[in-house]
């Protein structure tokens, strides 16, 4: 029988805060065992929470360009079980009342695109980390990541295949990186997912009963354990079995879903409001505020730099990769209206020695006002493209501005005839053959003579000049 | 008088003047513990030893001078489930047997900043839960008016610590009654502050709703100086709130009742109210009309459903607050446990009694899916409820007066078998905690055998001052504050 396939997907976002959703603590992955902790992420007695601003913050920006709707009115709510990395015995989490519901976003699909809605996007802590080192007795807790700001990303049961999957998490990652609210990082689990999916035959309406997928943390592994799935679910189907709702894990190494937990080991969590924290309230004017925070995605931005600056969508796809590159190169636009040139300065030179030092354009620095001064100085004629792309590498590490480089090195170029004439007769003092050679119609040795020119000005001499003036003289 | 016979202002005030040294005081509290509490057990932890030594350098760093913090030098004591740094904190259970807090709470950071001597941690019910101490894991402090006697609970060390003059005045908490119930048990003033007045950063939860810290102290005067060393808005908690504190010693200055309507709710003189009780309390509410008090009677319908409601948020929101027991981080660890199931269940078997035991259960019950609409979810309504008929009672009073308690304190032993008895026992002071009003208790009166009873005000949220005000008028012009117990 054909089958349709019917895929939600869970995600848990990190949010990029300083320090932890209830409690002043640090978020810095890798830190030695226990030493980002106090004694609210410990779960000490008396201890007490108090929200994080800038989480909610980033939440509300996420779910806006997530097209959500906020709530006005936020509950958190405790989600009780226990687990020794759970140090309270609880999760503070969101649960009738989450920050974002009902909005969506478009993925690339084949050559179109299409909405996959977002159920409901909430606030809550995430638990420590249960650490099993080989060769010892029992386990070791650390609590480090107690605590730490996450944003649980549910959609809708929308999509339909791995590969939506996949161009949805990796649209979904695109969106919060560029929102600077995730760093996206999936092998620091700072970007988690969960899919949930089901069989129905085509045609049919109810939905077949689902699995949800664990422990895969990248887009590699998001296909190969939904296509597992999938042929795994058509096979027992397909022999009149039946499809039992569980939890299964992707096995990397055995490439296969193996059960984790049944249904009938779910835990009743016995959600109810958190007493320690008040409700939420966001006022309109205040969502209306983190709106005018939420920068213009990539994709749309993309489309904008083509049909404002004229880039190649290529070139227009590097620019807004990174939001910071983005804004750099707006800035410089505004300030040098020549967007192809700045293109290829910021893609070039610039991300180069970016790479090279391991920085983004944000922390570039050359500023906007540095680098548009040095394209304006090619463009003057005062100095050669040549020596721009020379000193830039000198502009970048050594804090000096293009003008004092230029100034200290006397790279300014020589445009006057009455230096230039001089330099041209004795260049066509020491060649003579070549000056014989151009008057038999040789038009090449007009090059050779340039350069030597060119050499003779230490490489300040306009070009464009020298050869105006070779010609005159020669003819 | 000797100094322990001193109220904490009497006292603040000879410190101030320099009539008495800081040592001279720790060590007047100290023989006065040595002397009484093999009798009465009110501590858990005992520091009068450190606050010696902290006294002598007080002492010795104040030399003349005497302008001095408001609790300088001043020897109180504290219930044992707020934390206090460096000093044992228990909760009179066996799980936290060995916990010390790395940190103050926000009241007793307070009480620090303002020069406070800690003279020790006094007994409770474990967990707060309970109204005789006799859930303490450590055993029941007894009451200084009659041995044989509970002292109430759950703060039943504090005010037992309190009416035996072992402390000049001490924190308590209370959740359902737990300050004002052993108050009035011993014969000694108990405040419970509107919900948010006073920080529970510190404070080991039992139910985060409900409980509150508050002074029992040995008169009015004392709980409204008391009140205004800990109260205040505390960034650390997110339920307190953001009101200014005022200066609570002046509202004390108008020593009547004029123009203070006085509401005498009907359904809080009904069946099981000893007469005795109801009598005391009679004649207090003649006393508060001739003071100037316009007494009216008023009703508060849903009285009857507060006790069942109580017991359902409390023991919900306890049952999670409780979880955090688990042998993993901190207190108790079972030993020779098999794997992480058997760690939990046998840490958790060895480490509560039974009253916290049966709670939990009762918590988890009323939360679980299938049950949490017609438990939780219902109660929380008729919580509502009951906060909308005091909203509608304060548009006509001022004031709400009511008996403490349906008897005086009771024997050992005597409800131990009957947990609902027990419950029935805070019946009239579990209302101001669901509605998260102020309360405060007062003596007034004796029973023929000679034990106190307690009178209760309930006032509109955040007007403590209109309860010390009334309550300091009442007390100014009876007698039942000179009456001391004899301890034997």
């Amino acid at each position: 029988m054909a089958y349709e396939v019917v895929i939600g997907v869970e995600v848990h976002a990190q949010l990029r805060t300083k320090s932890k959703l209830f409690c002043g603590c640090g978020t810095v992955f890798g830190l030695a065992a226990n030493s980002q902790t106090c004694p609210l992420c410990l779960g000490l007695p008396g201890s007490l929470p108090v929200l994080n601003r800038a989480a909610v913050e980033m939440a509300v920006r996420a779910g806006l360009a997530l097209n959500c709707t906020i709530a006005a009115n936020n509950i958190f709510a405790r989600k009780n079980y226990f687990y020794p990395d759970l140090p309270k015995g609880y999760q503070i989490s969101q649960y009738e009342a989450p920050i974002c519901e009902h909005g969506w976003i478009e993925i690339a699909v084949g050559e179109g695109a299409r909405r996959v809605r977002i159920r409901r996007a909430h606030l809550e802590e995430d638990a420590g980390k249960s650490v099993h080192v080989a060769g010892t007795n029992g386990s070791r807790v650390d609590l480090n990541r107690a605590g730490t700001p996450l944003l649980e990303i549910v959609t809708e049961p929308d999509l339909r295949s791995a590969d939506e999957v996949v161009a949805y998490l990796k649209g979904l990652r695109d969106v919060l990186m560029y929102l600077e609210v995730c760093d996206g990082n999936m092998d620091e689990g700072s970007f988690r997912c969960e899919p949930n999916l089901s069989l129905r035959p085509l045609g049919q309406k109810e939905f077949g009963t689902k699995v949800e997928l664990k422990n895969i943390n990248s887009f590699k592994f998001v296909k190969d354990a939904i296509d597992y799935e999938i042929k795994r679910q058509t096979k027992v189907l397909n022999e009149g079995g039946k499809i039992n709702q569980e939890t299964r894990l992707w096995n990397l190494d055995r490439g296969e879903t193996v059960v984790m937990r049944s249904k009938e080991d779910a835990h009743d969590y016995r959600y109810f409001p958190d007493p320690d924290l008040v409700p939420l309230k966001l006022d309109q004017e205040w969502i209306e505020g983190c709106r005018k925070h939420v920068a213009e995605l990539p994709a749309v931005r993309m489309r904008r730099f083509v049909s404002e600056f004229g880039l190649s969508e290529y070139d227009a796809g590097v620019l807004t990769a990174s939001r910071a590159t983005a804004d750099y190169y707006e800035t410089c636009v505004g300030l040098f209206n020549q967007p192809k040139i700045v293109s290829n300065w910021v893609m070039g030179e610039l991300t180069r020695e970016l790479n090279h030092s391991g920085t983004d354009a944000s922390a570039s620095p050359v500023s906007p006002e540095q680098l548009v001064s040095l394209l304006q100085m090619v463009e003057q004629g005062t100095i050669s493209l040549k020596v721009a792309r020379e000193i830039f590498p000198e502009v970048y590490s050594s804090g000096k501005t293009p003008e004092q480089i230029v100034q200290e090195k006397g790279l300014i170029q020589v445009s006057d005839e009455g230096a230039l004439d001089q330099i041209i007769g004795d260049v066509l003092a020491k060649n003579p053959t070549q000056v014989a050679q151009f008057k038999e119609g040789k038009q090449q040795v007009l090059g050779f003579l340039v350069g030597q020119v060119m050499k003779a000005s230490g490489g300040k001499a306009n070009p464009g000049k020298v050869n105006e003036l070779l010609k005159k003289k020669l003819a | 008088m000797s100094i322990q016979r001193l109220s904490l202002y009497e006292l603040h005030e000879k410190f101030t003047a320099g009539e008495v040294t800081a040592t001279e005081i720790v060590r007047a509290y100290g023989l006065r513990i040595g002397q009484v509490e093999p009798k009465v057990k009110a501590y858990i932890t005992q520091t009068k030893d450190t606050a010696v030594t902290q006294a002598g350098a007080l002492d010795a760093s104040l030399k003349g001078w005497r302008k001095t913090l408001p609790l300088m030098g001043m020897p109180l004591a504290i219930k044992d489930n707020i934390c206090t740094q460096g000093v044992l904190t228990t909760c009179a259970s066996r799980m936290l047997g060995n916990f010390v807090p790395q940190y103050d709470a926000t009241v007793i950071a307070k009480l620090r900043a303002q020069g406070y001597q800690l003279l020790g941690k006094t007994n409770l019910d474990e967990f707060a839960m309970g109204s005789s101490t006799e859930n303490s894991a450590v055993g029941p402090s007894r009451n200084p008016w009659n041995l044989e006697c509970v002292p109430g609970g759950s703060s039943g060390g504090s005010a037992a610590a309190v009416a035996a003059d072992e402390c000049a005045a001490a924190l308590g908490s209370d959740t359902g009654g737990s300050i004002r119930q052993p108050a009035a048990f011993c014969g000694v003033v108990g405040l419970k502050p509107t919900y948010g007045r006073v920080s529970r950063y510190g404070l080991i939860a039992f139910a985060s709703s409900l409980d509150q810290i508050g002074p029992i102290t040995k008169d009015v005067r004392d709980a409204a100086f008391l009140l205004g060393a800990i109260a205040g808005h505390d960034p650390l908690d997110s339920t307190s709130a953001d009101v200014p504190v005022p200066d609570y010693l002046r509202a004390l200055k108008r020593k009547d009742l004029k123009k203070l309507k006085v509401g005498v709710p009907v359904e809080f003189f009904a069946e099981g109210l000893d007469p005795e009780v109801e009598q005391a309390v009679r004649a207090a509410i003649q006393e508060l009309k001739a003071l100037g008090g316009e007494v009216k009677d008023i009703q508060l319908p849903r009285t009857d459903a507060a006790v069942a409601i109580y017991y359902v948020i409390a023991t919900a929101e306890a049952s999670s607050n409780l979880a955090r027991y688990d042998g993993v981080k901190f207190g108790l660890r079972a030993k020779e446990t098999k794997d992480l199931l058997d760690l939990y269940m046998k840490t958790r078997q060895e480490g509560f009694g039974p009253e916290v035991k049966r709670r939990i259960m009762l918590g988890t019950y009323v939360l679980s899916a299938g049950y949490y609409d017609a438990y939780y979810g219902k109660a929380q309504a008729v919580r509502t409820l009951i906060r909308q008929d005091f909203d509608a009672a304060f548009q006509d009073v001022d004031l709400i007066v009511t008996p403490v308690t349906p008897t005086p304190a009771f024997k050992f032993g005597a409800k131990g078998d009957d947990p609902l008895q027990m419950y029935l026992s805070d019946i009239f002071t579990i209302s101001a905690n669901l509605a998260g009003v102020p309360a405060i208790s007062l003596p007034c009166g004796f029973s023929r055998d000679g034990l106190p009873i307690g009178l209760q005000l309930i006032g509109r949220p955040f007007e403590e001052e209109t309860l010390l005000r009334a309550a300091h008028a009442y007390e100014q012009n009876t007698q039942w504050r000179a009456r001391k117990p004899v301890i034997r």
